[in-house]
C-alpha cells in the first residue's frame, strides 16, 4: 500500500489553499500533519483521500492515479475520519460502525456473518463493545470519536486518515485516542493541533504553512525553536529526551505590569 | 420492536415473511378502499368482483356493484396506494440525501414545479404535442429542484436555508401556475385545474393506475438499489464519499427518481402535501433508520395512509368529496409541527 502526492495544488473561491505539496507515506508509519489554522491541513487530507480533485498535480494510490480508481476501490484501501462528523439520525453506536462495511456491500453482496464479526472486533478494539446498543446522540464526544475510528477500522483499509481526531476531547481522551490509533497495524496520517502529541506519537511530522509543506521529518528534526516560532509565532523551549523524543514547553509572552488602579478595581 | 424488525429484515426467512406481511396489509387496505364508500358493499362482493374481472370466475353480481368496485373504487384505491408510496419514498430519500428532516417534494417546491410543468403542457401546449402531461411535470419538477438547490446554496446550505429556498420556489411556481391558468384557460378548465391542484383522486381510472403503479415500482427498485448508499450519507456526503459512494451519481439517480415519482403523481392527482414529509418519520420510528428496511416500510405506510385518507375524503361529508390534499394536510400539518418541536429539543 503506497500513497503519495505529487505537487498537488488546490484553490477555493480564487484563493490558493494548497501549493505544490508533495508527500509520500511510508508503510506502517504514523505521520502527523501540524500547522496553524488555515494552513491547508484539512484540504490536504481530503485531497489525499481522493474526495477532492487537485487543481494541479496528482495523488497516487498503489501506483495508479487516485482519480482513476473507483470510489469503492479507494475506500477499501483508505479510510478517512473527518473533523466533527455528526448526525441527527437515531442510529446506534453499532450501526455507526457498520457503515464501515459499505465499500464491501452492495445490492448483490449483502451483509454477512463475517461483517458482523468485523464490526464486533472493531467495537472491542476501541473499547466500545459495552455501549454498542446506545443511541448516537446519548454518547459523549470522546465515545463518538472512538466510534468514528472503529468505523474506519471496520473499513479494513491499510491507510487511516484522521483529520484533527482529538478536537474537543479532554486531555485524557486525547491521549488514549492517539494511543489507540498507534496500536493499530495501519499506516496513519493525522492532522494534529498539539505539538507535544505530535512529538509523542508520530514517526514523522509534516509542517504546513500557508498552503505549503515547509518541513517533513522525524519529530526532533522538525520541532525546533526557530521553526515553531516561524510557523506558529510562539516562543517555546524544546527539551530533547535521552530516548530521542522531545518535549515542547510553551512560554507565555512577558506581560505588561498592570496599572495599580486596575488591580485596585479588581480587588474592590 | 425496531430491533426485532431490523433482525427480521436480515435473515432470509424473516425477509420473506416481512414481504408477505406487507403484501397482506396492502391487500387488506385496498379491499377496505373498495368496500367503503357512499354505498357500503360487502367484502365478499369485492372479492367476487376481482375474481370475475381477473380470471372470469363468473360470480353472479349486480352489474352496478361490480362497476362501482372495479371501475371506480378499486382503480382509485390502487392509484392512491401508488401515490402514497411514491411520495413517502421521495420524502424519505430526500430527507436522507439532504440530511434534512423537513425535506419532502412538496416543501422543496418539486410538486409546485411539476404542477407548473403539467399546466404548461395542458393549457399552453408547450412542447407541441411531443410532451405528455407527466413528462411536462417531470421537467417542471427538475427545474424547480435545480432552482431551489441553487437558491439554497446561495443562502448557505443549512437546514433552514433549504427549506426557505423551497418556500420561495413553491411560491414562485404556484404563482406561475395561477398566472398560466388565469391567462390561458377557459373558466371551466380553470375550475377543474384548481380542484386538481389541491390534490384530488376523483376521476381516476385504470389507465392512470397503469402509469402510477409502474412508476412507483421503478422508483422503489431504484431507491432500494441505493439503500446502502443512503445509509452511508448518515454522516454527510464527504463521509459517504470516503465510504466508497460516488456521491454525484447517487445524488443524480435518487433526485431524478424522486422527481420522476413526484411528477407522475402530480400529473395524475395534483400536488398532495405532507405525505412525503410525515410518513418517512413514522416509518423511522417503527423500523429504525436503515434504508433497506426503512424504504419499503415508508412505501407501505404511505400506501395504506393514502388509501385510508381517500376513504375519509369520500365519507366525511355525505354527498360531497373532499380533495384528498385537504385530509393529508389536516393530518400532516400538526405532525409537521411536532417534528419542528422535536428538532428544537435536540438542538
Amino acid at each position: 500500500m503506497t500513497l503519495s502526492a505529487r505537487e498537488i495544488s488546490w484553490s477555493a473561491g480564487g484563493t490558493d489553499i494548497l501549493k505544490e505539496v508533495s508527500l509520500t507515506l511510508e508503510t506502517g508509519e504514523f505521520l502527523g500533519i501540524i500547522g496553524p489554522n488555515g494552513s491547508g491541513k484539512t484540504s490536504l487530507m481530503s485531497l489525499i483521500a481522493g474526495i477532492r480533485k487537485p487543481r494541479k498535480g496528482e495523488v497516487f494510490l498503489d501506483g495508479s492515479p487516485i482519480a482513476a480508481l473507483g470510489r469503492r476501490a479507494v475506500a477499501q484501501r483508505l479510510a478517512l475520519v473527518e473533523q466533527q462528523a455528526e448526525t441527527g439520525e437515531r442510529i446506534t453506536a453499532r450501526q455507526a460502525v457498520e457503515l464501515g462495511r459499505t465499500p464491501y456491500l452492495g445490492p448483490l453482496s449483502p451483509w454477512s456473518p463475517q461483517d458482523d464479526a468485523i464490526v464486533d472486533a472493531a467495537l472491542r478494539n476501541v473499547d466500545m463493545g459495552h455501549l454498542a446498543d446506545r443511541l448516537w446522540h446519548t454518547l459523549s464526544g470522546g465515545e463518538r470519536q472512538r466510534l468514528h475510528i472503529a468505523r474506519a477500522l471496520a473499513q479494513e483499509s491499510k491507510i487511516l486518515l484522521l483529520d484533527e481526531p482529538t478536537n474537543h476531547l479532554d486531555i485524557g481522551h486525547q491521549i488514549s485516542l492517539l494511543d489507540l490509533v498507534r496500536r493499530q497495524d495501519r499506516t496513519v496520517v493525522a492532522a494534529l493541533h498539539d505539538l507535544n502529541h505530535a512529538a509523542m506519537f508520530c514517526d514523522r511530522i509534516a509542517v504546513m504553512q500557508g498552503g505549503r509543506l515547509v518541513a517533513l521529518g522525524r519529530p526532533q528534526e522538525v520541532l525546533t525553536v526557530e521553526r515553531i516560532r516561524a510557523v506558529f509565532g510562539i516562543e517555546v523551549e524544546v527539551e530533547q529526551e535521552f530516548d530521542g523524543s522531545c518535549f515542547i514547553r510553551y512560554r507565555a509572552r512577558r506581560r505588561q505590569p498592570r496599572p495599580f488602579s486596575a488591580i485596585a478595581a479588581v480587588g474592590a | 420492536m425496531s430491533r426485532v424488525l431490523t433482525l427480521a429484515g436480515r435473515t432470509g426467512t424473516g425477509r420473506v415473511g416481512a414481504v408477505l406481511a406487507a403484501l397482506l396489509i396492502l391487500i387488506a387496505a385496498l379491499w377496505l378502499g373498495a368496500a367503503i364508500g357512499e354505498t357500503a358493499i360487502p367484502f365478499k362482493t369485492v372479492a367476487q368482483t376481482v375474481a370475475n374481472r381477473v380470471w372470469n370466475a363468473g360470480y353472479p353480481l349486480q352489474p352496478i356493484d361490480e362497476g362501482i368496485i372495479w371501475s371506480y373504487r378499486l382503480s382509485r384505491a390502487v392509484v392512491a396506494a401508488s401515490c402514497g408510496a411514491a411520495l413517502a419514498l421521495s420524502g424519505a430519500v430526500l430527507q436522507s440525501l439532504l440530511r434534512n428532516p423537513l425535506a419532502d417534494p412538496y416543501i422543496l417546491g418539486i410538486s409546485a414545479g411539476a404542477s407548473t410543468g403539467a399546466v404548461s403542457v395542458a393549457i399552453l401546449g408547450v412542447g407541441a404535442g411531443l410532451l405528455t402531461l407527466p413528462l411536462g411535470a417531470f421537467i417542471g419538477a427538475l427545474v424547480a429542484f435545480v432552482l431551489v438547490s441553487l437558491l439554497a446554496a446561495k443562502a448557505g446550505r443549512g437546514t433552514a436555508a433549504i427549506i426557505l429556498a423551497g418556500v420561495a420556489g413553491s411560491q414562485l411556481f404556484n404563482a406561475l401556475t395561477s398566472f398560466i391558468v388565469t391567462k390561458a384557460a377557459t373558466a371551466e378548465q380553470a375550475r377543474g385545474i384548481m380542484f386538481w391542484l389541491l390534490g384530488n383522486l376523483s376521476g381516476v381510472r385504470w389507465p392512470d393506475a397503469w402509469l402510477a403503479v409502474p412508476a412507483t415500482l421503478l422508483g422503489l427498485v431504484v431507491c432500494l438499489w441505493h439503500a446502502r448508499s443512503l445509509d452511508a450519507f448518515t454522516f454527510g456526503s464527504e463521509s459517504a464519499a470516503s465510504l466508497g459512494i460516488s456521491v454525484r451519481r447517487t445524488y443524480f439517480a435518487l433526485v431524478g427518481v424522486s422527481a420522476m415519482m413526484t411528477a407522475v403523481m402530480v400529473s395524475i392527482v395534483g400536488s398532495i402535501g405532507f405525505v412525503g414529509l410525515v410518513i418517512p418519520h413514522s416509518a423511522r420510528m417503527l423500523v429504525g433508520v436503515r434504508h433497506g428496511v426503512l424504504l419499503p416500510a415508508a412505501a407501505l405506510i404511505g400506501a395504506v395512509f393514502m388509501i385510508l385518507a381517500d376513504i375519509l375524503s369520500r365519507i366525511l361529508i355525505p354527498g360531497q368529496v373532499l380533495p384528498i390534499g385537504v385530509i393529508t394536510a389536516l393530518v400532516g400539518a400538526p405532525a409537521f409541527a411536532l417534528i419542528l418541536g422535536q428538532r428544537r429539543d435536540r438542538a
